[in-house]
């Protein structure tokens, strides 16, 4: 059961993440993000995280994209024009594939798939909202408030940036 | 490839799409598509994350990823927000368009 749910979230987590790089339509690239974040959440609880592949649908896929898909609809942003190829470009590629190449067969080697095998129900940290609340409120407390303070800064800094200069 | 699933498929896994937001961030001129792909990224270090959490035995790993939510959440906004900025006196979202400060 483990692995039936662990390949079928994979492929389908692999082949959405594609489609965001690869097509050319922004708003298909928004709803295929959607469906990565989505099947991201299934492999948090396959994972028996369960608060976290809550927030993750709520806030990522939910809020996150939705601020994407209306500012995709505000530019009217018209399907992508093929880029000349450039040196950076190549440079790029270039890197990306020896990465592929060279780190990837690294962690297989490096983390024999030998180690604990996953079967649900034996999670030694149950991912529920209680436990990740406790650790929030003691041990991250400050680190919990000062998160506040970079979402009002975030805040603050989006309406400063997008203010148009009316009294000028 | 029929055994039990283990750290190293989730961390294989998380390294992949790691790759696949890299090639996007790397590749693509639309803006927009780079803060996807930025996402992506963001992602997959949480996927590794929540996976080791998971077969070590800590609930640590799982408030990182909450925090890495929050500040992608604050990155998204920003990053948007630049951007329709730039639109509005460019007209485009092609990176490649933006060299005013090239030499």
């Amino acid at each position: 059961m483990e692995q039936i749910f662990f390949w079928v979230l994979a492929a389908g987590l692999l082949i959405s993440a594609v489609t965001v790089v690869a097509v050319r339509n922004p708003v298909t690239n928004a709803v295929c993000l959607v469906s990565t974040l989505v099947f991201e959440a299934a492999l948090f609880i396959t994972l028996e995280a369960t608060f976290l592949a809550a927030v993750q649908v709520i806030v990522y896929a939910g809020a996150v994209m939705v601020l994407f898909l209306f500012v995709i609809m505000l530019l009217d942003v018209r399907v992508e024009l093929l880029g000349k190829i450039s040196w950076p470009k190549i440079v790029g590629v270039g890197l990306v594939f020896v990465l592929a190449l060279v780190a990837l067969p690294k962690l297989f080697s490096a983390f024999p798939f030998a180690g604990e095998a996953l079967h649900w129900g034996h999670a030694k940290v149950p991912g529920t909202a209680q436990d990740l609340g406790h650790l929030l409120f003691s041990a991250y407390g400050p680190l919990f408030l000062t998160t506040g303070v970079l979402l009002l800064v975030a805040t603050v800094g989006v309406v400063v940036l997008c203010r148009r200069d009316t009294e000028a | 490839m029929g055994g039990e699933i283990t750290l190293g498929h989730y961390l294989v896994l998380s390294g992949a799409l790691f790759l696949i937001g890299l090639a996007g961030v790397l590749l693509r001129r639309s803006l927009l598509v780079v803060m996807m792909s930025l996402e992506l990224l963001l992602n997959a270090a949480n996927l590794a994350l929540v996976a080791v959490g998971r077969f070590q035995g800590i609930p640590d790993p799982q408030v990182a990823v909450f925090f890495v939510i929050t500040v992608a959440a604050a990155e998204a906004a920003l990053g948007l927000a630049i951007l329709v900025a730039i639109f509005r006196i460019k007209k485009t979202t092609a990176a490649d368009q933006m060299a005013s400060l090239r030499f």
